[in-house]
C-alpha cells in the first residue's frame, strides 16, 4: 500500500536512473509534438528504450492565446465569443458555467423555459464534443472507419444548431440572462427524429469498434489509473468516472434545472484505457435520455431570457460556478470590482486536469500504448493552453 | 471552362497542326525507318507461316488483316511479351492500379462517404491517374545526411521484387512467365527480399521515425514468415510438386481450402501482415511515428513504393487462389468459337473476325476464373480495412511465433493422417488424373 507520491516519486527516479545508467545512443528521444500527426496541437517529448517509454515531458502552451487577461478588457458579453474559442466544438458548455457565474455574480434568475433551452443545448453539444472526440481516438488506434462515422453522424445534430442559433458550431447561444433565442416553430420534432435516429447510429458503434477483438485487444488493461490514484491526481469527468468514481457535476451541484432531471451517472470500474473510451460513449446514450425528457417537460411558452442592460455591471464580489462539460468540470472564477469588466476571470478547465495524468501513465507502457492512453484522458490542447 | 484567348484564328490552330504532322511524318520517314530497318537487318527473325519475319513482311502483315492474327499469334508466345504484357509486369500493374480505385471505393462507401469524384466523369474513374501524374511532378526531397545510393536504390528494388514474385505466378495452364519447379521456394524466396528493403531504405533514410519502422517492419516479416511457409506445406505434400502450375493442376477434383480451411486462414492473415495492411500496419503507424519508414520518402518514391506494395498484393492474392482455391478451374463457360463454323468456312473476314488461331477457350476461360478468384481475396483483404484498428507490437509477435505456428500443424496433421490411409495424394482413392 504505497501512497500515489511514493509512486511517483519510484517512476520518476527509476526513470532518471534509466536514464542516467544507459549511453545517450541507447535512449532514444521522440518529439510527439505539434509537427507530428499523433498529438493535436500539443507536444510532449517522450524517451523510449527500445519499445518502452521510459521519460515523459509534456510541454502545454502551443495554442496559447491569453483568453483570461482578454477579458479583462472586454464587458461581459463582449467576453463571450472569445471564451468560446477554446473549445469550439463545445462551445455550449464552456460559456455555460461562465454564464452561471455571471448571474450569480448580478444576483438575476433565468426564466424557466430559458432553463430547459440552455440544457438542451449543452447536452446536444456534448453530443457533437463527444462525437468529435470518438472520431480522433478511433483514427488514432487506425480504425478508419470510426473516423468517418463519427464525424458524419455529428451534422445530425450540427442540422438541429444551425436549425435554432443560426451557426453551426460556434453558436455562442448560452448568454447572462438565459439564451439568444427561442426555439423555431416545430423544433421539438424535428429535435426528437434527430436525436432518436442519432440513438440508433449509436448502436452501431458498439458492432463495429467497441465489440472488436482487436481494439479489446490493444486497450483492455493498458494505462490503468485506479481510483485512488485518479482521485488524487485531481483527474475529472470521463477519465474519473472510467476509474469507478462516480462523480458528476450534474448530479452532486445539480445547476439550473437538472435535479428534476432523471439519470444515471455512467462510469465503470476497470480504470483501463477501453473504460476511458467507453464512458463518453455511455454518457453520449445518457445525453440522447436526458434530451428526451428535457424536451418532454419543457414548459410550452414563456420568456427565454432575462432582460439585462448591454453593459451590465454586478457588484463588487466574486462567483465561482462549474458544469459537467464534454470534458469534465469546467469551472469559471469571476471576481468584479464593480466596473462593467470583470476584474479577473479564472477558467478551471478540465482539460488541464487530466493531462496530469498523462506522464504517470506513459512511463513504463509501450510507444504502441501513446495512442490509447493519450487520447482516452479526453484532452484537448486548446482548451488546456487557454 | 476554359476561355480562348482573343488572338485566337481557327486557320493558325489548323495550319500549325499540318505543319506539326508533317514535321513528325518527315522524320519517321527520314530517320527513325531507316534506323529501325537498319537494326533489324542484323537481328536474326523468327518464322511466321513458313516465311522469314523480314521488316517488309511485317509491314505488310500489319496492313492486311488477314496475315495480322498470325504475327499477334506469334508475339503473344515470346518471353519479352510474357514478361512485360500479360502474365508479367502491365497486367499486373493495371490490376494493381484497379485494386487502388477499388479499395478508395469500397472504404469510401463503407464509412459513408464518396470517395473519388471529380476526376474523370464517372466517379473519379480517373483520380489514380491524377494522383500519378501529381506524384511524377513532385519534388523528390532527399533528407540530408541520406544515404544516398541506398535511398535511390530502395523504391526501385521493392518494384521490381514484387514483379519478380509476380512473375512465377501462372495465371492458366502455360501462362506463367518463369515456369520453375522450384516455384513455391522461389515465391517465398523473393518474398525474403522484403525485410532487408524495408530495413535498409529506413536505414538510408537517416531519420528517427523510419528507423523504428524499419525494425517493426523487419520483426513483423520475419515473424509472420514462418507460418507463411509452414501454411503452404501441407498443400505441397498433398501435390507432390512446388511447381505452381503443378499444384493447381492437381485441384481439378476439389479445392485445397475443403481439407485445410486453418492453413487458408494463417496464410490469409500472414499475408495482411506480409503486405502491412490494416491491422497490421505497424511500420506506418501514422499515430505512433509519424508515417514509419515511409516518412521520408516524396514525390515518385513514395509513388514507386506504392505500386510495389500494391503488386504485391495481388501477387499474395493470386498465391492464395493458387495454393488453396483450385487455381485457374471452374466451370466452362466460353464458347469454343467465337463464331460457330468460322474455322472451316472459307471467308477470310469471319476468320478475322472469330479470331481464329489466337483464341483458345480453355485458356480463356482459365484466365476468366483466375481473375474472379483473385479478385475475390483481394477484395477480402481490403475489406479488414474498414473494420479492424491496428495491433500492438507484442500482440503482433505473440500471434505470428505462437498462435499462428500452432495453428498450421493441426492441417498439416489431418492431411499426412488423410494421405497415409490412402484417401488423398499420388495413388490414394481421390487423386488428380
Amino acid at each position: 500500500m504505497s501512497s500515489l507520491e511514493e509512486k511517483i516519486n519510484e517512476a520518476k527516479k527509476l526513470s532518471l536512473q534509466i536514464v542516467k545508467d544507459t549511453e545517450d545512443d541507447r535512449l532514444m528521444t521522440l518529439s510527439v509534438g505539434p509537427q507530428h500527426p499523433g498529438s493535436g496541437h500539443f507536444r510532449f517529448v517522450i524517451k523510449v528504450d527500445g519499445d518502452y517509454i521510459v521519460n515523459v515531458d509534456p510541454d502545454p502552451g502551443y495554442v496559447h492565446r491569453g483568453h483570461e487577461k482578454m477579458c479583462e478588457y472586454r464587458n461581459y458579453f463582449q467576453n463571450l465569443p472569445q471564451l468560446e474559442r477554446p473549445a469550439l466544438h463545445d462551445s455550449s458548455n464552456i460559456l455555460y458555467s461562465y454564464c452561471l457565474a455571471v448571474e450569480d455574480l448580478i444576483g438575476i434568475t433565468v426564466p424557466r423555459r430559458g432553463q430547459f433551452i440552455r440544457a438542451i443545448a449543452s447536452e446536444l453539444d456534448r453530443l457533437v464534443y463527444t462525437e468529435y472526440w470518438l472520431a480522433i481516438y478511433g483514427i488514432f488506434l487506425g480504425h478508419s472507419t470510426m473516423f468517418m462515422w463519427p464525424a458524419g453522424d455529428r451534422e445530425l445534430i450540427i442540422d438541429l444548431f444551425e436549425r435554432f442559433s443560426g451557426h453551426r458550431v460556434t453558436h455562442c447561444f448560452s448568454i447572462p440572462g438565459g439564451v439568444r433565442n427561442d426555439f423555431p416553430y416545430n423544433f421539438k420534432e424535428k429535435c426528437l427524429t434527430q436525436v432518436n435516429y442519432f440513438e440508433k447510429r449509436l448502436k452501431e458503434y458498439e458492432h463495429i469498434f467497441y465489440n472488436n477483438p482487436l481494439l479489446r485487444q490493444r486497450t483492455e488493461g493498458v494505462g490503468i489509473l485506479s481510483k485512488e490514484d485518479a482521485i488524487k491526481l485531481g483527474v475529472t469527468g470521463s477519465v474519473l468516472r472510467a476509474s469507478g468514481v462516480p462523480y458528476d457535476i450534474r448530479k452532486v451541484e445539480p445547476y439550473d434545472i437538472y435535479d428534476e432531471i432523471d439519470f444515471n451517472v455512467q462510469y465503470m470500474k476497470t480504470c483501463d484505457s477501453f473504460a476511458r473510451a467507453y464512458v463518453p460513449y455511455l454518457d453520449m446514450l445518457e445525453s440522447c435520455h436526458i434530451i428526451r425528457q428535457l424536451l418532454d417537460k419543457m414548459p410550452e411558452s414563456g420568456d427565454v431570457r432575462e432582460k439585462l442592460l448591454g453593459n451590465v455591471k454586478g457588484p463588487p464580489g466574486e462567483s465561482y460556478k462549474r458544469v459537467e462539460s464534454g470534458r469534465g468540470a469546467l469551472g469559471y472564477h469571476i471576481i468584479s470590482d464593480g466596473t462593467s469588466r470583470p476584474y479577473r476571470v479564472k477558467m478551471s478547465t478540465p482539460s488541464f486536469r487530466n493531462l496530469m495524468a498523462l506522464p504517470f501513465l506513459l512511463v513504463g507502457s509501450k510507444l504502441g500504448d501513446m495512442p490509447p492512453i493519450y487520447w482516452s484522458l479526453n484532452y484537448w490542447p486548446i482548451e488546456a493552453d487557454r | 471552362m476554359g476561355s480562348i484567348t482573343p488572338d485566337f484564328r481557327f486557320g493558325n490552330f489548323v495550319g500549325s497542326v499540318i505543319q506539326l504532322v508533317l514535321v513528325i511524318l518527315s522524320l519517321v520517314t527520314v530517320l527513325i525507318l531507316p534506323i529501325i530497318f537498319f537494326t533489324l537487318f542484323f537481328v536474326p527473325l523468327p518464322v511466321v507461316n513458313g516465311q522469314v519475319l523480314t521488316p517488309y513482311l511485317f509491314f505488310s502483315m500489319v496492313v492486311d488483316p488477314a496475315r495480322t492474327l498470325p504475327i499477334i499469334k506469334f508475339l503473344i508466345h515470346t518471353d519479352l511479351f510474357r514478361a512485360a504484357v500479360f502474365p508479367g509486369f502491365t497486367f499486373a500493374a493495371l490490376v494493381a492500379a484497379a485494386t487502388i480505385f477499388i479499395e478508395r471505393k469500397l472504404l469510401a462507401k463503407m464509412q459513408l462517404r464518396v470517395g473519388p469524384l471529380y476526376a474523370g466523369k464517372i466517379e473519379g474513374i480517373f483520380q489514380l491517374v491524377a494522383d500519378g501524374l501529381k506524384l511524377i511532378a513532385k519534388e523528390i526531397i532527399v533528407p540530408s545526411g541520406a544515404d544516398k545510393p541506398i535511398f535511390w536504390l530502395a523504391p526501385l528494388l521493392f518494384v521490381s521484387t514484387s514483379a519478380a514474385v509476380v512473375s512465377l505466378i501462372p495465371v492458366a495452364p502455360g501462362w506463367v512467365v518463369a515456369n520453375v519447379n522450384v516455384g513455391l521456394i522461389a515465391t517465398f524466396g523473393i518474398l525474403g527480399f522484403f525485410p532487408l528493403i524495408t530495413l535498409l531504405f529506413s536505414w538510408a533514410s537517416n531519420s528517427k521515425y523510419p528507423f523504428i519502422g524499419g525494425l517493426r517492419a523487419l520483426h513483423q516479416m520475419v515473424a509472420f514468415e514462418i507460418p507463411f511457409f509452414l501454411s503452404a506445406l501441407p498443400v505441397v505434400i498433398l501435390s507432390a510438386s512446388l511447381n505452381l502450375s503443378d499444384i493447381a493442376r492437381s485441384q481439378n477434383i476439389f479445392w485445397n481450402i475443403l481439407i485445410m480451411p486453418i492453413n487458408a486462414f494463417v496464410f490469409y492473415i500472414s499475408s495482411l501482415a506480409e503486405l502491412e495492411r490494416i491491422p497490421f500496419d505497424l511500420p506506418e503507424a501514422e499515430s505512433e511515428i509519424v508515417a514509419g519508414w515511409l516518412t521520408e520518402t516524396s514525390g515518385m518514391i513514395f509513388g514507386l513504393i506504392q505500386l510495389g506494395s500494391y503488386l504485391k498484393l495481388y501477387a499474395l492474392s493470386a498465391l492464395f487462389v493458387i495454393l488453396f482455391l483450385g487455381g485457374w478451374y471452374g466451370p466452362q463457360i466460353f464458347p469454343h468459337e467465337l463464331i460457330p463454323g468460322a474455322s472451316t468456312s472459307n471467308i477470310p473476314l469471319l476468320k478475322i473476325f472469330a479470331l481464329d488461331g489466337l483464341y483458345n477457350a480453355v485458356t480463356v476461360n482459365s484466365i476468366f476464373w483466375f481473375m474472379v478468384k483473385t479478385s475475390a481475396v483481394i477484395l477480402i483483404m481490403l475489406i479488414t480495412r474498414g473494420i479492424n484498428p491496428r495491433i500492438r507490437i507484442d500482440i503482433l509477435l505473440h500471434t505470428g511465433w505462437y498462435k499462428l505456428i500452432v495453428l498450421t500443424f493441426i492441417n498439416l496433421f489431418i492431411v499426412l493422417t488423410l494421405i497415409y490411409s490412402g484417401i488423398l495424394g499420388p495413388g490414394g482413392m481421390i487423386s488428380p488424373k
